[in-house]
């Protein structure tokens, strides 16, 4: 029998070693049609690991939000504009170099992190159990995030609210209505035309 | 410090949080060396769903179980207050990513293109026009009057 300690670090490596596969994968390809869908596949990859680091709300959010709808509204762009990545004629040297300082940086900074899993690093003995203590007697919800999004915090949902509702409008705004004059080159042609009308003028 | 190079309670420690900052940075490069917009943003996905993953991570405790009330007191329940941060930093993503997505599919109406070097050379033909054939600017100019 192997301990269930084993087991978690076993299935988390498992899913870290698909994620960093399908990031890989979704830099080499230039078909947008597989990025978009490894990027569909990575989202259901890291809601599998939520699921292990026992953010079960966050995994299904993450299942139906970053595998669902974004993989829908991201194909319907791609229909809507082009399907295949042109080669980008810059050499990669200076991203590359970028992502490995910053990479590096960050790495450093975990040093001084508490151990992983750490029943008393800072960021578990500050509210986090003043709000697992009184949830049950103050709100009578059994689903501790749900008690905290809608009753504790719900003033931070409402702003949430806010920020979807911005981004719609700004959507229809773009996309909604008003097709016709939309062209770059034909406004360009008609400031053309409107030069040419006022040197006749 | 460790005595050695290579510390296992360091690792076992932190792996975790190492692999999230290799994904992290995997999105990172997609986002500053690929030209076309729509890649740009899956990279962009990508960095933020790492970063979410970061944030879950250093809620977990060993041997914990999900913040859901069990009726046995001597249940340790895993931190529930990055869950509820991440649930809302999802929405919020998603919303920024849908007008991402609105934003290009107009840039396509107006350009003709999605490859940023294309934009910006049709954007310097614009502020300023030389009409030398040769100008691979001006071949994309009347692709675009083609297109109309």
């Amino acid at each position: 029998m192997i301990s269930p300690d084993t087991a978690a670090i076993v299935i988390d490596a498992l899913l870290f070693t698909f994620l960093v596969i399908t990031a890989l994968a979704i830099v080499q390809l230039r078909h947008l049609f597989a990025v978009v869908m490894l990027a569909g596949v990575f989202s259901l990859l890291s809601a599998g690991l939520f699921v292990s680091l026992d953010a079960v709300d966050v995994a299904f959010t993450e299942a139906a939000v970053g595998a669902g709808i974004s993989t829908v509204l991201m194909l319907g762009t791609m229909a809507l504009t082009a399907r295949e990545e042109k080669k980008s004629p810059h050499p990669i040297f200076l991203p590359l170099l970028v992502c490995l300082v910053t990479g590096a940086a960050l790495i450093y900074g975990t040093l001084d992190m508490p151990p992983f899993g750490s029943p008393d690093a800072p960021v578990q003995t500050h509210v986090a159990p003043d709000y697992i203590a009184r949830t049950p007697v103050e709100t009578g919800v059994p689903n501790i995030v749900t008690a905290v999004l809608a009753s504790y915090r719900g003033y931070d949902t409402l702003g949430e609210t806010t920020v979807i509702f911005t981004a719609v409008i700004a959507v229809l705004m773009l996309l909604g209505w008003d097709t016709k004059n939309r062209s770059l080159a034909r406004n360009a042609r008609r400031r053309e035309e409107d030069r040419e009308k006022g040197d006749e003028a | 410090m460790p005595d050695t190079m290579i510390n296992m309670d360091l690792v076992t420690g932190h792996y975790n949080y190492w692999l999230v900052v290799v994904l992290m940075m995997t999105g990172l490069f997609i986002t500053v060396s690929r030209g076309n917009l729509i890649k740009k943003i899956v990279g962009l996905n990508l960095f933020q769903t790492s970063v979410f993953m970061l944030y879950i991570s250093m809620g977990k405790i060993k041997g914990g179980t999900a913040p859901i009330l069990t009726d046995d007191p001597a249940t340790v329940y895993s931190n529930p207050l990055p869950h509820v941060l991440i649930l809302t930093a999802i929405v919020v993503g998603i919303a920024t990513t849908a007008l991402a997505l609105a934003l290009i599919i107009r840039i396509r109406e107006s350009y003709g293109t999605i490859e940023a070097d294309e934009i910006l050379e049709i954007e310097h033909q614009i502020d300023d026009p030389d009409p030398s054939p040769t100008n691979p600017a001006n071949a994309l100019m009347a692709r675009i009057r083609g297109n109309r």
